[in-house]
């Protein structure tokens, strides 16, 4: 929304050498993921000393596997959030790709047909928004938030109750899972998730998309003036978000084995809550998809500590998310105001 | 769409009337448009919808329903317009509303005689002073830390409705005070109480920023906050004062919602009342880049939402689907009033109206037509 306040900085290139003079010998840009970093390694000291069996391999290989699809969708938020935008779709896309999915399973068409389709509908609807943003000029809250309810009211028109899914072939991929070293239990969930982050990574750090992507959200003018293909790209970041929260859908379908169209409100918060704590900066151009990786592991890590809490009640995890929140968004203004 | 017969008749009133018409095709029209278009819809199906009873001294009727649901969305989007006159936004109008019927209502509960009035206006007092304090908080981060408003009221979104469940431990309270159901399912003058606070404030507000230079203040702070500051205004004062009344009028709204259920439910209260205001604020023609708002706009986009849901409830389609159709009229307003459409729109009335000398017609004189009155 407001891109006056990053206008004047470059796209980021990877190991730009920092100004002379600074006492830092990690670059600057970094630093908020090192941020993270630290606080997810306090989150381990304080889980351990805390409890018994929190520092296990078992904990931490289901922090991945329950937060699979919250990886999904917050790599695909990191895409838009770099350019500037924001994406509050992914929460009900996540939805509608899950009932669909498990509607059409129901009604016997093969999970190989399903999956695809699935995954599809998120990149439709991503597409839809990108037109809006990028050919009408719509805000991208604005566009998004049509998408929003547009797939949540789709949903209920498919399936208002909760379908579960028996398909063969889908519940076996479900329930896929592999012991890497013997204890670490990988699932199938978890194998897509990471594809996922390494396809992103690449597609931001090694190609010009990427580089376009990084661009745009550091000033869209200067973009075109540079001749990016800046209208392409911005379509295109809504695409990605898109494709990965139907994608998620189908993660969080194989994860509860049924399809119902209230799952996911509230999710896309989640994400922009990780990806924020990630290090990636809401006005665009800064931030890493490791990052907002990072970022899902904490917000995963604090849902585990209240867990093992045990007399803590659930809401206490909204309120310790909100207070993580609100000191990443004051480091990262302290960050800013010290490089300008 | 562009093809329909209306705007080529605003335009010729357009060439005669000159600004009269020019407004109507700018900025008001498509809303109060789709307005009549969902008021007609309803007529269509059942043919009384329109019709307003008397019974036991009170009005009665869906328009008389659409009026009394609207208002904690009119209240909240009242805030929601200045906020975003200012380039900001509150997303976390939600979360103050089911604080405030949490703290209201676990008051009464706790309080030893709760059918008193003193209890039920201390109630109030304590709820209404929190969401000015919340509202106080969020624009602490906006004007003195400079954080951006999105993420600003992003963290009080996601952990209002925790601190929310962690006033109500987690259950739904519920009440029974008669003085405290006066606020959102009684009547005045045969009118719905909930209606006359929400538009007495609406109109307060409407005449405040309208007739004092606040409105043109919180314009100059929205268009531009440094030229502004130097310029003399206020901008940190203004932009503060914005987002406390945002807080302030939330933590009515939650009064009055809570008051028409007489329950404070802390997992759904004002669940998506965010972006409903958004879309009332955005459906009224005001831009979310910040600047020029229109306090009628809003008045029409919220009046539009609430009539909306009414509409499927009374075509039978589940209430389910309503976000779908909310999408729709979204999707049909933006893309109407998108820059795209309007060089569209103003291109053919300057065909038309090449004879006429029109003065507005250029892309610039478009957008400050639509500076109106509130």
């Amino acid at each position: 929304m407001t891109t006056l306040a990053s206008s004047r900085r470059d796209a980021p290139s990877p190991g730009r050498v920092p100004a002379v003079g600074r006492r830092l010998r990690i670059d600057r840009r970094y630093l908020p993921v090192v941020g993270t970093l630290v606080v997810f390694v306090l989150l381990l000291v304080v889980g351990g000393a805390r409890y018994d069996n929190f520092l296990s391999v078992g904990v931490l290989a289901n922090l991945f596997i329950n937060n699979a699809f919250l990886v999904v969708l917050a790599v695909g938020m990191t895409f838009v959030i770099l350019t500037g935008g924001i994406d509050l779709s992914v929460g009900s896309v996540l939805a509608l790709s899950g009932v669909t999915t498990a509607s059409l399973l129901q009604s016997g068409v093969p999970a190989a047909v399903v999956i695809p389709a699935a995954v599809l509908i998120g990149s439709v609807i991503g597409l839809l928004v990108g037109a809006m943003v990028h050919v009408f000029e719509v805000q991208p809250f604005i566009a998004t938030l049509a998408a929003m309810f547009f797939a949540r009211g789709l949903c209920f028109l498919v399936a208002p109750e909760s379908i579960p899914i028996n398909d063969e072939t889908f519940v076996a991929l479900a329930s896929w899972d592999t012991w890497a070293g013997g204890q670490w239990r990988i699932t199938s969930s978890v194998v897509v998730a990471l594809v996922v982050v390494a396809v992103a990574f690449y597609l931001l750090h090694y190609t010009q998309f990427g580089r376009t992507v990084y661009a745009i959200g550091g000033g869209e003018q200067s973009a075109r003036l540079m001749g990016l293909p800046v209208a392409r790209t911005k379509v295109l970041v809504y695409v990605v978000s898109g494709t990965c929260a139907g994608l998620g859908g189908l993660l969080f379908a194989m994860f509860s084995r049924s399809g119902y169209s209230l799952t996911g409100v509230g999710m896309e918060l989640d994400a922009i809550a990780a990806v924020v704590i990630g290090g990636t900066l809401l006005t665009g151009g800064t931030g890493f998809v490791l990052g907002s990786v990072l970022g899902v592991l904490v917000l995963g890590l604090i849902q585990t500590i209240i867990t093992f809490e045990g007399t803590l009640s659930s809401w206490w995890t909204k309120i310790v998310i909100g207070a993580l929140l609100l000191v990443f968004v004051i480091l990262q203004r302290l960050l800013a105001l010290r490089r300008s | 769409m562009p093809t329909s017969p209306t705007p080529s008749a605003a335009a010729q009133t357009g060439g005669g009337t000159g600004r009269l018409g020019a407004v109507m095709r700018h900025y008001l029209f498509w809303p109060v448009f789709a307005l009549v278009a969902l008021l007609a819809v309803n007529t269509a199906v059942r043919p009384g919808f329109l019709s307003v009873s008397i019974l036991n001294g009170h009005l009665f009727g869906s328009p008389i329903d659409i009026l009394r649901n609207c208002a904690p969305l009119m209240l909240v989007a009242l805030g929601m317009s200045l906020v975003i006159a200012t380039r900001g936004i509150d997303l976390s109008v939600g979360a103050v509303v089911a604080i405030s019927g949490a703290v209201a209502l676990t008051y009464i509960a706790g309080a030893p005689d709760p059918a008193s009035t003193t209890t039920v206006l201390l109630a109030i007092g304590l709820a209404l002073a929190l969401g000015l304090a919340l509202g106080v908080w969020n624009g602490f981060l906006v004007s003195v830390l400079g954080i951006q408003p999105i993420i600003a009221t992003l963290i009080l979104m996601t952990a209002g409705r925790g601190v929310a469940m962690l006033i109500t431990k987690g259950q739904i309270t519920t009440v029974t005070s008669a003085p405290f159901k006066t606020l959102g399912a009684g009547f005045w003058l045969g009118l719905p109480v909930a209606t006359l606070v929400a538009f007495g404030v609406f109109a307060l507000v409407a005449l405040l920023v309208r007739r004092t230079a606040l409105g043109m203040l919180v314009e100059s702070v929205g268009i531009n906050p440094a030229a502004s500051r130097l310029a003399g205004v206020r901008a940190r004062t203004i932009v503060w004062t914005v987002f406390a009344l945002s807080g302030l009028f939330s933590a009515l709204a939650g009064l009055i919602l809570s008051s028409n259920v007489m329950a404070a439910d802390a997992n759904n209260a004002g669940l998506f009342i965010e972006l409903d205001a958004i879309l009332a604020v955005v459906i009224g023609g005001t831009s979310l880049a910040g600047g020029k708002f229109s306090l009628s706009g809003t008045f029409v986009g919220v009046l539009i939402i609430a009539t909306l849901s009414l509409t499927v409830t009374n075509v039978g389609i589940s209430p389910l689907v309503t976000p779908l159709f909310k999408a729709l009229v979204v999707a049909a307003v933006t893309l109407l009033q998108s820059p795209v459409m309007r060089r569209k729109l103003s291109a053919r009335t300057r065909r038309r109206g090449r004879t006429a000398p029109v003065a507005p017609s250029d892309k610039p004189a478009d957008v400050s037509t639509d500076k109106v009155v509130a």
